[in-house]
């Protein structure tokens, strides 16, 4: 009874609801075409709704920082801070600081190496993290790498802390969990540039500035999995410790966090992927290491050298990320009664051992202590070489698509973006949004690039806005049938699974290399990059939504005498569609990233813009044009998971 | 089974879960139905639950899931407050103690075994058990010498070293049972312990269970969904449906005289026989004729099949262990529980 009255309210709701957005809609086409009649406040943002958001930030910033003495605080913490980096610099790479032993050998930390990724996971992982180590040092990228990781080294443990202390505290406190939601959403759709320019103000340039960046940019997937883990522990877990009479501390320390370490580990990978990340992209603001090698190297265009710094931060990533994912899914297991302490410790004994060897034979062999750049390996010749030969060879090709691309599809439809009325595209959003969600979710759509007409940047948003839709949209074009076709036999799909989550840890400036090398420094090159970040995510869910398709499904549909296509079409696909959204959500999101940091091979969007106030240390405009990157990313996330989240409901899906 | 007072005594528990339970609880006028509570808003776990359970006793709390028995025995170590009424334990309302004096309590006193087991699965099997003397802050020596002990106890012995998950489940519930005797609590909570086991391990581990009770003497509070189990290990079994206890009584009893219509379901497919003793059919002598070798008061009815068949006594002599006589056993009777009333 009450679910037939249910069903029958519910139509006639969702038919409405659905009208009202295509009335909006048609509006909004009537705004568009009546482009050249149409009062001038309705085209652009008029000067009186342009609010200083800039200024009053600025003016917050300086009270905060002068005022407040904040400066005072966090210049002590960054000493603090530097203080640190100096230990790690010293032992890594030989910096002049106390404790003024280093640099440690290059076999000693690669032989390290070699065992912890044994006693991990077994001889693959061993290869790949010792190997690592080894390629840095005879290509003698030693010092730049070991600068990029005693970064790392200080940032992480700080990360993982703060991290862990914010999600006990969100995970105690519902208020204080309601009050950091929204701050770490943003947070998590704030572009990189967004965080270094504050940094700038309150820190300076250099290594300590790169350092504290990196802190603060990888501390909210921390506290997220904190809070996630803590969440998971089981009831009876819980009770069982109440009635060991465990205190509320004892709880915490010997029951909750424990019981949570696979989830509170997998916070550890994402806060070491991210620093990398960052690390890497720091090289803006004056952190010495990898990143700025290859950023001068890209920018004087030097292939061969930029693949060389490329494979070593790949090879970091990997390494870094399976390390810590081995770690993670590690069970303990017991030693048989009466193993003696040297098997139950063998993997200590043996790194010490190794160590200690590496230690003393490089007192007498040079090489095995320090690889320098005149006995170092360098194949950048035959790369240059290679690289040269392809381009040439593909030549027409490029300068084809270049032609085709920019005069044909770049430059018409962003004329055709910035010809918009900004009141078309507004109307036009709360069309999706009231069609999708209703009220609500058009308030939220309407909100958040209301904010953006605002903010004085309309123009450039829109160029932005107009990259995200066309690389989102060549990518779908190249993503969509790369899944389907890869979710067809369970061993396909487990290798493209593979390679997508390998290409996911690669830092994002990485993905410039190849473009930047086949298409040079404008705006295809840019969109190329894009389009390879952005069609990884797509593949990816494209693959797990159709592999997820329960298996009774398909025999059902077999059963009733379905093609391949027809099962396709008719069964797999709109059971994997929420699924395959959240990689569209996704690959919105890491466009809008990238497009951002690919500013500095000449856009004309927020990105050039955000380069510029980082040049000028200019916080308020920075920040002003980071949120309106982030509230583009909140407002596609916010009508693709309403989306999703009803579409499962309707399919029983959750 | 004793006089003396009560380990445990509820007097009028209610457990509501929902907005302002309290509150609700204290508008609540008579004693309205699970759906009227319901209509309100408001789950209720627990109504209006009274017991005493005696040192050295074994009450058996059955009830189907949703009854509400899970939550009951949580009131009663106070995992959950109550919304209403009073528990206390040893003499001490424990509603109105302190977080220290809670903690104490469950460090010296008590003991709890978990459906799923609530095992630590960064511990070995030797830390799990000795986990709850650790949190009372024993030194590790003691600590080891302890628990070693409570893992042979359970058949362990060898297993020290072991992780949770490479363990079989019965095993596993093997540790839980240890881990709740570590600190040699009075009182036992056993949450449908062996519910998570396949049959044959399930009896198993309740002829284990039944071993180390008779060994220990411990007062327990056993909760099942299992209306066998419970016929099985009970001193008394309290029957639980929505929250109300329908029927708190001996087995014997409950087979023999069900209070309501919903225990009547339970106890229909039971084997009477199996369930009923001799001494609680035996009637007072006076003036029956006894002779011959008397019945043990402990022996059921179905063990004493043949005899009963092939006697030709009226009544017979039950006697108890020591010998002393009981009462008169009526043959009719006990081929009546035996075979089902004639009609």
């Amino acid at each position: 009874m009450t679910d037939q009255t249910m069903t029958l309210a519910g139509k006639p709701q969702t038919w409405t609801r659905a009208r009202t957005g295509w009335t909006i809609f048609i509006a909004a086409c009537l705004l568009a075409i009546g482009n050249s009649v149409l009062p001038a406040g309705l085209v652009r943002p008029p000067e009186w709704l342009i609010l200083p958001f800039a200024d009053w930030i600025n003016a917050l910033f300086v009270f905060v920082r002068d005022d407040l003495g904040l400066l005072y605080l966090t210049r002590a913490f960054a000493d603090g801070v530097e203080w640190l980096l100096d230990v790690t610099a010293n032992l890594l790479y030989g910096k002049n600081r106390w404790p003024r032993i280093g640099p440690i050998p290059w076999t000693v930390i690669a032989s390290i190496g070699f065992v912890i990724g044994y006693a991990l996971q077994g001889w693959r992982l061993s290869l790949l993290t010792g190997g690592t180590f080894v390629w840095i040092a005879i290509m003698g990228q030693w010092k730049w790498a070991m600068e990029t990781l005693s970064v790392i080294v200080v940032a992480a443990p700080f990360s993982i802390l703060f991290g862990l202390v914010m999600g006990i505290l969100a995970w105690r406190s519902k208020a204080f969990e309601r009050i950091l939601n929204p701050v770490l959403n943003i947070a998590q759709s704030l572009p990189h540039f967004a965080y270094m320019i504050p940094v700038v103000v309150f820190i300076g340039v250099g290594p300590k500035a790169g350092a504290i960046v990196t802190i603060i940019f990888s501390v909210p997937p921390m506290i997220r999995m904190s809070l996630l883990g803590l969440r998971k522990v089981p009831h009876e877990v819980i009770e069982s410790g109440h009635m060991c009479g465990s205190t509320r501390w004892q709880l915490l320390r010997y029951v909750r966090i424990p019981t949570a370490r696979t989830e509170i580990l997998v916070g550890v990978n994402q806060v070491i992927m991210q620093c990398l990340a960052m690390v890497v992209l720091a090289s803006f603001i004056g952190m010495p290491g990898l990143g700025q090698k290859l950023l001068q190297l890209l920018q004087a265009l030097k292939i061969g050298r930029s693949v060389e710094i490329g494979i070593t931060i790949v090879l970091l990533a990997v390494m870094l990320d399976r390390c810590t994912k081995a770690w993670a899914t590690k069970q303990p297991e017991h030693f048989e009664k009466g193993t003696s302490f040297a098997v139950r410790n063998k993997f200590l004994l043996i790194g010490a051992g190794l160590s200690l060897a590496c230690l003393v034979l490089a007192q007498f062999v040079p090489l095995m202590d320090q690889i320098g750049r005149r006995d170092a390996f360098t194949i950048s010749k035959p790369i240059d070489a290679v690289a040269d030969w392809f381009i040439v060879l593909i030549d027409p090709v490029t300068q084809w698509l270049r032609w085709f691309l920019i005069t044909w599809v770049l430059i018409p439809i962003r004329d055709a973006f910035l010809w918009m009325p900004y009141a078309a595209i507004l109307a036009l959003l709360a069309a999706a949004g009231w069609a999708i969600g209703g009220l609500r979710s058009a308030l939220v759509c309407l909100g958040f690039f209301g904010l953006i007409a605002m903010s004085g940047w309309w123009d450039r948003a829109m160029i932005t806005v107009y990259t995200v839709v066309v690389a989102v949209s060549i990518a779908s074009l190249m993503g969509f049938p790369l899944g389907i076709w890869g979710s067809f036999n369970e061993k396909r799909a487990s290798l493209a699974l593979l390679i997508c989550d390998t290409l996911q840890t690669f830092p994002s400036f990485i993905y410039l290399i190849p473009v930047v090398m086949l298409f040079g420094v404008n705006d295809v090159a840019v969109v190329g990059a894009v389009v390879l970040f952005a069609a990884v995510p797509l593949v990816r869910y494209t693959i797990e939504g159709l592999r997820q398709v329960p298996e009774t499904l398909i025999e059902a549909a077999d059963m009733s005498g379905a093609t391949r296509m027809q099962t396709l079409w008719k069964v797999r696909l709109p059971m994997a569609l929420p699924t395959i959204m959240v990689g569209v959500n996704q690959s919105v999101m890491f466009s809008l990233f990238m497009v951002i940091i690919a500013a500095f091979i000449g856009t004309q969007d927020l990105g050039q813009e955000m380069q510029r106030a980082l040049s000028s240390t200019d916080v308020g405009k920075g920040l002003v044009l980071g949120l309106a990157v982030a509230f583009m990313g909140l407002m596609v996330d916010h009508l693709v998971s309403t989306w999703a989240r009803s579409k499962k409901e309707a399919l029983g899906l959750e | 089974m004793t006089a003396a007072a009560p380990v445990i005594s509820c007097k009028n528990v209610w457990k509501l879960f929902g907005a302002n339970p309290e509150q609700y609880l204290k508008s609540l006028t008579g004693n309205p139905g699970f759906d009227e509570i319901r209509q309100a808003g408001y789950i209720a776990a627990v109504r209006d639950v009274s017991l005493d359970i005696a040192k050295g006793e074994m009450l058996v709390i059955m009830g189907l899931s949703g009854s509400g028995k899970s939550t009951f025995v949580r009131c009663l170590s106070r995992l959950i407050d109550i919304t209403g009424g009073e528990v206390t334990v040893e003499g001490q309302n424990i509603g109105e103690m302190s977080e220290k004096e809670l903690i104490d309590l469950r460090r010296n006193k008590m003991g709890m075994v978990f459906q799923s087991f609530g095992l630590l699965p960064h511990r070995t099997v030797l830390d799990n058990v000795a986990f709850p003397l650790e949190m009372r802050g024993q030194d590790r020596h003691e600590r080891r010498a302890r628990a070693l002990e409570v893992i042979e106890l359970v058949g362990l012995s060898g297993r020290e070293d072991y992780f949770p998950r490479e363990l079989s489940g019965g095993q596993q519930q093997r540790v839980g049972i240890a881990r709740s005797l570590a600190i040699e609590p009075d009182i036992w909570f056993l949450d449908e312990p062996f519910s998570a086991l396949d049959p044959l391990i399930r009896r198993e581990m309740q002829d284990e269970f039944l071993r180390l009770q008779e060994m220990l003497g411990k007062t327990i509070v056993f909760i099942t969904h299992d209306f066998d189990e419970a016929l099985r290990l009970a001193d008394r079994i309290a029957i639980m449906k929505d929250g109300v206890v329908e029927q708190c009584d001996t087995p014997d009893q409950i087979v023999l005289n069900p209070a309501t219509e919903y225990v009547a379901k339970f106890t229909e497919e039971i084997e009477k026989s199996r369930v009923v003793h001799a001494g609680v059919l035996a009637r007072e002598v006076n003036g029956h004729n006894l002779t011959g070798v008397p019945v043990g008061d402990k022996q059921t009815i179905a063990e004493l099949a043949r005899l009963l068949v092939n006697d030709s006594r009226d009544f017979l002599p039950v006697a108890s262990n020591s010998g002393t006589l009981v009462g008169a056993l009526s043959r009719q009777e006990a081929l009546d529980v035996l075979l089902g009333a004639g009609s």
